[in-house]
């Protein structure tokens, strides 16, 4: 089955429906099964929905958590 | 492509090893199963099992959708592609696999029945609407994922007013499965195959939360990690799963927080709540009858229901004897050990449905890993 993408909400339409885009390719989704999403927006696409908003703050936490993570290594044991 | 390359990155992928072979203890295994097709696929695909330590061992566990369904209710769905006055459609996978005495969806279609590959529920819809004429079944499959779509659509087709549109539902729970393979008799008495911890899907949980998961650690004594499903998403993860098992935690711990929540979609959960009810019983291959680990559609909505509207029958189904499919998706066992493999069950060619989807585990060794398993 076609794996869930993060992809770029370009532009909400009428019925929740919306266009986002995913490496360049346009295709039109449904947004209702989420709530509150404008465009510029990130949400992951399943099957033609949107399943959840992508949290800009949390998606930092974790890349600033991948430096935390690998940074021990310098240290000392 | 924002949210997916910092993910990606082959310099951090090989810091995150450096910190794993540092912090696992020599002394022992950490035996994780990563649940999910979806993982699996990525951990083939970007070699992360390659980076790991020797004594953590990954283990393929059942979640690909296509893999679990038993050979009758393929059958099911061919007979009903082979009613005159239905079309049947589906996601693109299911078309391939294989039914009983080789059939399949699309051998049915060359034989002139009417079977429709669909992207979206919302092309099924679209389906009924051009097609006024005929009954459009859509075979419907997944996990928590794809169940908020179908239940959309049956709100979406009450409210067209569409009378020839029906669901033949298939879906099952990620949580109810996990925990039958830690009950399952092979792993509790035999001990054949001691997980230590597990890697939970992300995409599940971005519509059920992190919260079905609580129950399961408290009992089990087992940590789950959500994962992400990028390679550095599942590398982290093990980390994190390492970290617990070395503390002796046993916790829930979310390394996907930037798309899940300890709740989870409340509207997606709710629109399943109002469409669907357990069965009480569903059978997956490899694990046989699992109880409350399916769902069907509440009487309140029969007339979208495909079984209720246009029962079929069909006559009981014998897997393929040589497909060893369901100790696979039990990590009992690993593809390369299917005398099939790689000679009579090809992804061109599939025997058994682990082969067909890219999430099966015999297609990620076939595709990534055999060579090296192999050698
Ligand atoms: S290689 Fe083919 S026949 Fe063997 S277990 Fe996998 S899917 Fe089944």
């Amino acid at each position: 089955m076609c794996l869930a993408m993060p992809s770029k909400v370009v532009e909400v339409m009428a019925d929740d429906m919306a266009i986002i885009e995913l490496g360049g390719v346009k295709k039109t989704i449904s947004l209702g099964l989420v709530e509150d999403v404008v465009p510029g927006d990130y949400v992951i696409v399943h099957v033609g929905y949107a399943l959840s908003k992508v949290d800009e703050e949390e998606a930092l936490k974790t890349l600033a958590l991948f430096a935390e993570m690998t940074a021990a290594e310098s240290a000392p044991a | 492509m924002k949210h997916v390359d910092e993910y990606r990155d082959g310099e951090t992928a090989q810091k995150l090893a450096a910190t794993i072979a540092r912090e696992v203890k020599p002394e022992r295994d950490y035996r994780l199963m990563e649940f999910c097709g979806g993982h699996t696929h990525a951990i083939f695909r970007y070699g992360v099992q390659d980076l790991l330590p020797e004594n953590i061992k990954m283990i393929h566990g059942p979640g690909c959708p296509v893999c679990v369904l038993p050979i009758a209710r393929i059958d099911q769905a061919i007979a009903y592609a082979k009613l005159d006055d239905v079309i049947l459609c589906s996601y693109g996978d299911m078309l391939r696999v294989p039914g009983s005495k080789f059939t399949s969806l699309m051998k049915a279609k060359a034989e002139g029945a009417d079977v429709r590959m669909v992207y979206s529920t919302l092309d099924a819809l679209d389906l009924a609407k051009n097609n006024p004429d005929k009954k459009i079944v859509f075979f419907a499959i997944g996990f928590e994922t794809t169940t908020p779509p179908t239940a959309l659509a049956i709100k979406q087709a009450q409210t067209m007013g569409l009378t020839n549109f029906f669901i033949l539902s298939n879906h099952v729970l990620t949580p109810s499965a996990i925990q039958n393979i830690l009950e399952s008799p092979d792993v509790r008495d035999l001990g054949a195959v001691p997980l230590d911890g597990f890697l939970g899907p992300a995409h599940v949980s971005a519509v059920i939360g992190s919260q079905p998961y609580d129950y399961f650690v408290e009992e089990f004594q087992r940590p789950v990690v959500i994962s992400g499903f990028e390679p550095l998403d599942v590398m982290q993860s093990i980390l994190m799963l390492v970290r617990q098992l070395n503390e002796g935690r046993a916790e829930v711990e979310n390394q996907y927080r930037r798309a899940v929540t300890h709740a989870g979609n409340a509207k997606a959960k709710k629109l399943v709540a109002d469409i669907f009810e357990l069965r009480r019983v569903f059978e997956w291959r490899g694990l046989g009858e699992v109880p409350y680990s399916g769902l069907r559609i509440k009487e309140e909505y029969a007339a979208f229901d495909a079984e209720v509207q246009i029962p079929v029958h069909v006559a009981p189904a014998r897997e393929n004897k040589a497909c060893e499919c369901p100790a696979i998706l039990r990590g009992m066992k690993k593809p390369t050990d299917c005398k099939l493999f790689g000679t009579h069950c090809t992804p061109e060619n599939p025997m058994g449905s682990c082969m067909v989807s890219a999430e099966g585990a015999c297609a990620a060794y076939y595709s990534y890993g055999r060579f090296r398993e192999t050698a």
